[in-house]
């Protein structure tokens, strides 16, 4: 027998617990089985069996009616990236699966677990062009990790079940599952296995202990090692083993902005942001480390700059899970596929126990240069100028003391915000990270908020990126959902303001933004709000903001034209990065 | 993936990339946008069942740089229904394609030419009709094509080449792959 075939034998076979039920009723029992309690929806013709279903079991399924499919998908991903687990959405077909797209796109991206479930059109309608169908399977190809087209309820036990294997395993990702309305609508006998072997799908590779040995081997020769780690640490779980690993092994370790808050901020190792806005000493140093060990990220084109004059001077270690980043934008002297946490635990007891002194204070003391020229003035402002992004993010993160959930959109308020705040917990950084996705922040720390209710869910938005899913303060009021809205309002898309200033000669060209009364706008949804301008009220409006039960928009008029710095100019190398 | 280059890796050249996968709706599809997204043109490519049942094999030509091709392939292998991918530098596979050549009979009757020409390279009269003959040569491009250009002054009414099938040189069958792969993940 092939191995291929024997590979297939072992999938799992379907235990018998037989019952008759819609395929409606199977998506949900599916759900039921994978232990998801909350989904984000909006319903239309093509779903509506589902949502008739949905109606029986609103005591063990919460469903939260968002207001735009676009919601829907980034609360998912919020939902997601604070529990863990996976974030379900659903959308009726055509306009509703399309509206989808931009939150599956980001989740793909940002390798997000996410289940997506859409109605379609009856299969003998499917290419007739009929109401409201779209090739929704063609158009998010390129976007999902996995997605099957339903067109018989037998079909949906298995198609659920592997949606939330490949979802949540390896390198997790966004998953489509498209169900013809005559498949909801069918009865069949269901039965449920949950999957965990499909025969062309590896996403865990096996630990090879000689690319652990290679990779201790160069940590300890090493002089100046620098660690610079991303999400595939929290992916991994393996906060503890990363943090043990860098303390034995005196390792200066610097975090994209996936990874942020897998390490307290300050921890004596962390050195801070990498990138194009990042922190200025990881970004020289990367250039002049003799091993740089990159743990569960992918050498972004915004972390490195120009790949040409990137590291070219250090021996590159890659532990990353996914093959297809190896190798793909940096090449690695010693790469370890494998998972975060298990490469961590394999390599703790090979490391030497070091402390690299000198080494690591020398971050300390870039870092005492990017505070005089840049911090300072940001967190503690001496002009009388207006408010600055800077210390409002302070403010917040000193009266969270640090254990709020940051969600960030993006743009200035982003970088600042990412900068700035104070994290003392893990899993507490919410943003959109490799898509950029302007609209992200409001739904995502909706999303956040319900999977976390007992935290404090702090959403840092733009004027911008707040008006792009602002239709969300609907699901935020109707539900209740204790989101901490404040929005930075500079009455410009600032980052592209900061890009045209620097770069366009300062040809502001459709950059300033006439803005509505954002606190009337909370109001009309009956949320509560209140508008800042001056600097001896802002604490104050913070204070009050923190204390009320329940949502609450807070907008703080900051300075109009405020650069984020340090930078480093697209297409440059890190080491040219920009104080000012 | 099991050849290291021994060439300039900035150079271009022909490779085969071969997936096996799952007969899955929509898989082609999956694997053609990795190709389409990177601007690389697929100079053929040919789908059919391989020597395990219910396993199928993509034939994929493209003419790119290895650290290309590598990449590539590493994204077609990560495709969830894809059972292995792998590629081949020209010299390591054995390779043949079929041409189709549609000439109207009166060439045929008015002259011998045509006849001499199918003979001296190897071609073969797949069809005659009253209005037609086809005529059918297996080879590589530069000869299907130098028949088209013999063939061309009869008229040729329609021309057809398939894309290439490609059999690697080395002796480890597709099983053994498929079971080094299993065991190399958990």
């Amino acid at each position: 027998m092939s191995v291929a075939l024997e590979i297939k034998e072992k999938e799992p076979k379907p235990e018998t617990k037989k019952m008759l039920v819609t395929g409606a009723q199977g998506v949900l029992l599916s759900l039921l089985e994978e232990g998801v309690d909350t989904i984000f929806g909006y319903p239309g013709g093509a779903i509506m069996p589902i949502y008739d279903a949905l109606y029986d079991f609103s005591d063990r399924l919460t469903h939260y009616l968002v207001r735009h499919e676009q919601g829907g998908a980034h609360a998912a991903q919020g939902y997601a990236r604070i529990t863990g687990k996976a974030g379900v959405c659903f959308a009726t077909s055509g306009p509703g699966a399309t509206n989808l797209i931009t939150g599956i796109a980001d989740a793909q991206i940002d390798s997000t677990p996410l289940i997506c479930v859409t109605g379609q059109v009856f299969s003998h309608l499917l290419g007739t062009d009929a109401f409201q169908e779209t090739d929704v399977l063609g158009v998010t190809m390129p976007v999902t990790k996995w997605s099957y087209q339903v067109t018989r309820a037998e079909e949906i036990p298995e198609a659920m079940a592997k949606a939330f294997y490949i979802a949540t395993s390896g390198r997790p990702g966004p998953v489509l599952i498209d169900i013809t309305k005559d498949a909801q609508n069918a009865t069949f006998e269901y039965e449920y296995k949950k999957w965990n072997k499909i025969a062309s799908y590896f996403p865990v590779p096996k630990l090879k202990q000689s690319e652990i040995i290679a990779a201790a081997e160069l940590i300890n020769q090493a002089k100046k090692p620098f660690v610079i780690w991303g999400q595939g640490v929290l992916l991994g779980r393996a906060e503890e083993e990363f943090k043990a690993f860098i303390e034995k092994a005196g390792l200066p370790a610097a975090w994209t902005i996936l990874g942020l808050s897998a390490l307290e901020t300050e921890h004596p190792l962390n050195v801070g942001m990498l990138g194009m806005h990042g922190n200025y000493g990881p970004n020289i140093k990367t250039n002049e480390c003799d091993v740089l060990i990159a743990i569960g990220m992918r050498f972004d084109d915004r972390v490195t700059g120009d790949l040409k004059r990137y590291a070219k001077q250090a021996k590159i270690i890659h532990i990353e899970i996914d093959a297809a980043e190896i190798n793909k934008n940096v090449h690695a002297d010693v790469a370890v596929n494998a998972d975060a946490r298990e490469a961590l635990q394999a390599l703790l007891p090979l490391v030497e126990k070091r402390e690299h002194k000198e080494w690591v204070q020398s971050f300390f003391d870039a870092y005492k240069i990017e505070f005089n020229q840049v911090i300072r003035e940001q967190l503690f402002p001496t002009t009388s100028g207006g408010i600055q992004m800077g210390e409002t993010v302070r403010i917040i993160s000193e009266l969270t003391e640090g254990k709020a959930v940051l969600v960030t959109d993006v743009g200035q308020h982003q970088m600042v915000g990412m900068r700035y705040y104070n994290f003392k917990e893990t899993r507490s950084n919410i943003t959109s990270g490799g898509l950029g996705t302007m609209g992200f922040c409001l739904p995502a720390a909706m999303g956040a908020k319900v999977g976390a209710p007992d935290r404090q869910v702090v959403a840092i938005i733009g004027d911008g990126g707040f008006q792009m899913t602002l239709q969300e303060l609907g699901c935020i009021f109707q539900y209740q959902i204790g989101v901490k809205v404040v929005i930075l309002n500079n009455n410009f898309l600032g980052m592209v303001r900061q890009w045209q200033q620097l770069f366009h000669q300062k040809r502001y060209s459709f950059t300033e933004m006439v803005n509505p009364d954002f606190v009337g706008i909370a109001k009309a949804y009956g949320i509560a709000g209140s508008k800042v301008s001056e600097r001896e009220y802002l604490q104050g409006q913070i204070k009050q903001m923190l204390a009320h039960e329940g949502p609450y928009v807070l907008e703080v008029v900051v300075e109009k034209e405020e650069n984020v710095f340090p930078m480093v100019p697209a297409g440059e190398s890190v080491a040219n990065i920009r104080l000012d | 993936m099991e050849t290291m280059p021994n060439y300039s890796s900035s150079e271009e050249r022909n490779y085969t990339i071969f997936a096996f996968t799952e007969n899955k709706v929509g898989l082609l599809n999956r694997i053609v946008i990795i190709f389409t997204r990177r601007h690389i043109n697929i100079e053929s490519l040919t789908a059919s069942e391989s020597e395990v049942p219910g396993v199928y094999r993509y034939t994929i030509i493209i003419r790119a740089r290895y650290e290309q091709v590598e990449k590539l392939v590493k994204q077609i292998a990560k495709q969830v229904d894809v059972l292995r991918a792998s590629f081949y530098p020209e010299e390591e596979t054995i390779f043949q394609e079929i041409a189709l050549y549609k000439i109207p009979m009166t060439s045929m009757i008015n002259s011998h030419e045509v006849e001499k020409i199918v003979r001296d390279s190897h071609a073969r009269i797949l069809t005659v009709d009253p209005l037609y003959i086809i005529i059918e040569k297996t080879g590589h491009l530069d000869e299907t094509r130098a028949l088209f250009e013999q063939l061309k002054p009869f008229g040729i009414l329609q021309f057809s080449r398939s894309g290439r099938v490609v059999i690697t040189k080395h002796m480890k069958d597709l099983s053994a792959y498929l079971r080094e792969q299993a065991e190399a993940y958990l």
